[in-house]
């Protein structure tokens, strides 16, 4: 049997050394993820308004001291009638009205998207660090750790979290010393944990998948054959890869905690009264159906939610196909 | 060594005498797949290398060929240490490497690498050929940097063929054949004595194979590396070896030089996969006598008693169903595991 094949194909390959490349760009994975997300229009408004409501938000001091002359809790009793009916509806000097004390409900609206965002940020970053870290450990190491982080995902998952957290904010909100031994106070920090509590697993769960298969790549026993600590294989080999799911995953968390933040300002736990919020407003509103006699108390901070929530959601939806599916190659 | 050109790679060179880099003895690894029984107090394992005896001299390459499932991969892991050994040892350049761990292991990996099948999962797509090449001397301490290690790596780019400048790219700017060679210079980053090519070819085009190989061979003539090379392509094999080792259903069946096996193999398994090579001249290639085998690799979780490859084979008679047949020398340099040749 001869020499088979091989040799008349090596004696003519040449020893080709690089390809013609001295001008090629080497372009990013986040390059290439931005000039997909430049193509999603939708999600570019979406970004846009959310982007509008932060400076908003930022500016909500500022815009209602020069543009409408009146704080968020200054009340006005000669603007309501004799029973407590907000008399002055959407206006010139009252954009969207006043509420049952007079107070004006477009000042309030925009301070009300300061403690939505500030809540639902707080809160989501809180969880995406908690549920990052859980998560990692869990797929990367296996085993008891597993267990005992995917146990508690499971039991945190299947608690009924409206009524428990209602529980929570009442119990830690007795005192002004809070609970936890005074580590939680009443107020904003207590709705904040609250939401982080319960939002944490979501982001674990898609982790721990993403981890269980990312540890099985050959890139990851390359770095062992390499001689990479498991912390070196955590930080450089599987962070990188868990960035795309953790953004995607983070951008449709923010939305349900606002929706989750105003549910229990609507129930009237956590967030302190005097604290504008959009939960809050709407519950004043819904409150002896008021919103029959005056439905600008409704309207505002109801649009402002819905459209809150829905930017977010496009967003998400948006950075899901530029980053997930088809990355790097 | 490195003086010697490709074409002229004598499978005799001075390796007697010599010491061999890697010594492999009665090597076995058993993988745990579950239980049996009635109570479960059966445990079941695969089989997936039993008893396998080599070594490797300096500066030559052994290719390790076999069907799937012969254990030719979990060998190249075991020597490396990435896989739980049972028995046996594995000495390389003189010390006993079987048990160490911790930081004597981490150790182990400057001297023992590891050039993948697959470029497109072995390179992490989040991170530049910098990176990817320069890790490994940040993980050893040789820089401290990741950018101190940016001369080192053009020069390793530049020796396996690619352009300096692929430094600041990510692989999914690069081809298979070229994603394969940032893997190799990978590899070499720590200049290794040792490399195990874990099918380094079979994942890419046939037109882009002979360049792989090629390259590979010109390392070792210019570095003097040393390869166990894991293939199933048996002319790619023949190509680069200078040893040949059989492996069927995790035991070596035969191992000789490169040419003593392709021109006279002893055992029938070898007989029958060298039948199947194909011959570029159709008109040989009708008038060629084919083996073939019937049936499957036998279940690694309960292989057969005596000779291994007795379901299948030929020629096989009682004492084959019932004593393995040790591997013992059939001409000079030529071992072979069979009772009837």
């Amino acid at each position: 049997m001869s020499q088979v094949g091989m040799d008349t194909v090596v004696e003519s390959a040449a020893p080709e050394a690089g390809e013609p490349s001295a001008q090629i760009l080497g372009r990013s994975p986040w390059e290439l993820f931005w000039r997909r997300f430049r193509s999603d229009r939708v999600a570019l408004v979406a970004l846009a308004f959310i982007v509008f409501l932060v400076l908003i938000a930022i500016a909500a001091p500022v815009i209602a001291d020069h543009v409408n002359h009146h704080g968020p809790n200054q009340l006005n009793t000669d603007l309501t009638t004799a029973i407590g009916l907000p008399a002055v509806g959407p206006s010139k000097a009252y954009w969207f009205g006043v509420d049952t004390v007079g107070r004006d409900v477009f000042v309030r609206t925009m301070y009300g998207a300061r403690t939505s965002l500030l809540v639902a940020f707080i809160a989501t970053g809180l969880s995406v660090v908690l549920g990052t870290i859980l998560g990692t450990l869990a797929g990367f190491f296996g085993g008891w750790v597993d267990t005992v982080v995917s146990r508690v995902i499971d039991i945190v998952l299947s608690l009924p979290i409206l009524l428990l957290a209602i529980g929570i904010a009442a119990a830690c909100s007795i005192t002004a010393k809070g609970c936890f031994g005074g580590l939680i106070q009443p107020g904003i920090s207590l709705v904040v944990a609250i939401i982080a509590l319960f939002s944490w697993p979501y982001i674990g769960r898609i982790v721990r998948g993403q981890v269980l298969s990312l540890r099985e790549k050959e890139f990851v026993e390359a770095a062992r054959a390499q001689g990479f600590t498991s912390a070196g294989i955590m930080f450089r080999e599987i962070l990188p890869n868990l960035a795309a799911p953790i953004i995607v995953y983070t951008t449709l968390i923010v939305p349900s905690n606002i929706i989750f933040e105003a549910s229990l300002s609507f129930l009237g736990v956590g967030i302190p009264p005097t604290t504008p919020s959009w939960g809050r407003m709407i519950s004043d509103a819904a409150n002896g159906q008021l919103y029959t006699a005056a439905w600008w108390m409704l309207l505002a901070p109801g649009i402002a939610l819905v459209l809150t929530t829905l930017a977010f959601n496009l967003v998400g939806d948006g950075l899901r196909d530029a980053l997930d599916p088809r990355m790097g190659g | 060594m490195p003086s010697l050109k490709l074409s002229e790679r004598s499978p005799e060179r001075d390796r007697r005498g010599a010491e061999p880099l890697l010594i492999v003895r009665g090597l076995t690894v058993r993988f745990p797949v579950g239980r049996a029984g009635f109570w479960g107090n059966r445990r079941l394992f695969v089989h997936a290398v039993d008893d396998v005896s080599f070594e490797i001299f300096r500066g030559e390459t052994l290719g390790l060929v076999g069907e799937t499932g012969s254990g030719k991969t979990t060998t190249g892991r075991a020597i490396l240490r990435r896989v739980p050994i049972a028995a046996g040892t594995i000495t390389f350049k003189g010390n006993d490497i079987t048990h160490v761990d911790g930081d004597n292991l981490r150790h182990l990996r400057r001297d023992m690498q590891l050039v993948f099948q697959d470029p497109y999962a072995s390179l992490n797509p989040r991170m530049k050929v910098l990176d990817l090449v320069g890790e490994p001397l940040v993980v050893h301490g040789v820089v401290r940097r990741i950018r101190e290690a940016r001369d080192r790596v053009r020069e390793l780019l530049e020796l396996v063929g690619l352009p300096a400048d692929a430094v600041d790219r990510y692989p999914h700017a690069f081809s298979g054949g070229q994603r394969q060679r940032i893997g190799i210079a990978r590899a070499l980053a720590l200049e290794p004595d040792f490399i195990v090519c874990d099918e380094p070819v079979s994942a890419l085009d046939v037109s882009i194979r002979a360049q792989v190989v090629n390259l590979l061979q010109n390392l070792q003539d210019r570095l003097g590396l040393t390869y166990l090379f894991i293939a199933h392509d048996l002319s790619v094999v023949r190509h680069i070896s200078h040893r040949i080792a059989v492996m069927y259903a995790g035991k070596v069946v035969e191992i000789a030089d490169r040419d003593e096996i392709y021109e006279n193999p002893k055992h029938p398994y070898t007989q029958a996969l060298l039948s199947a090579v194909p011959i570029p001249d159709p008109a040989l290639q009708r008038t060629r006598r084919r083996q073939i085998l019937r049936g499957e690799i036998p279940n690694p979780v309960d292989p057969p008693p005596g000779c291994r490859f007795h379901t299948r084979c030929p020629i096989a008679e009682d004492r084959c169903r019932t004593d393995p047949p040790p591997l013992e020398p059939k001409r000079p340099e030529h071992l072979a595991a069979c009772w009837l040749t």
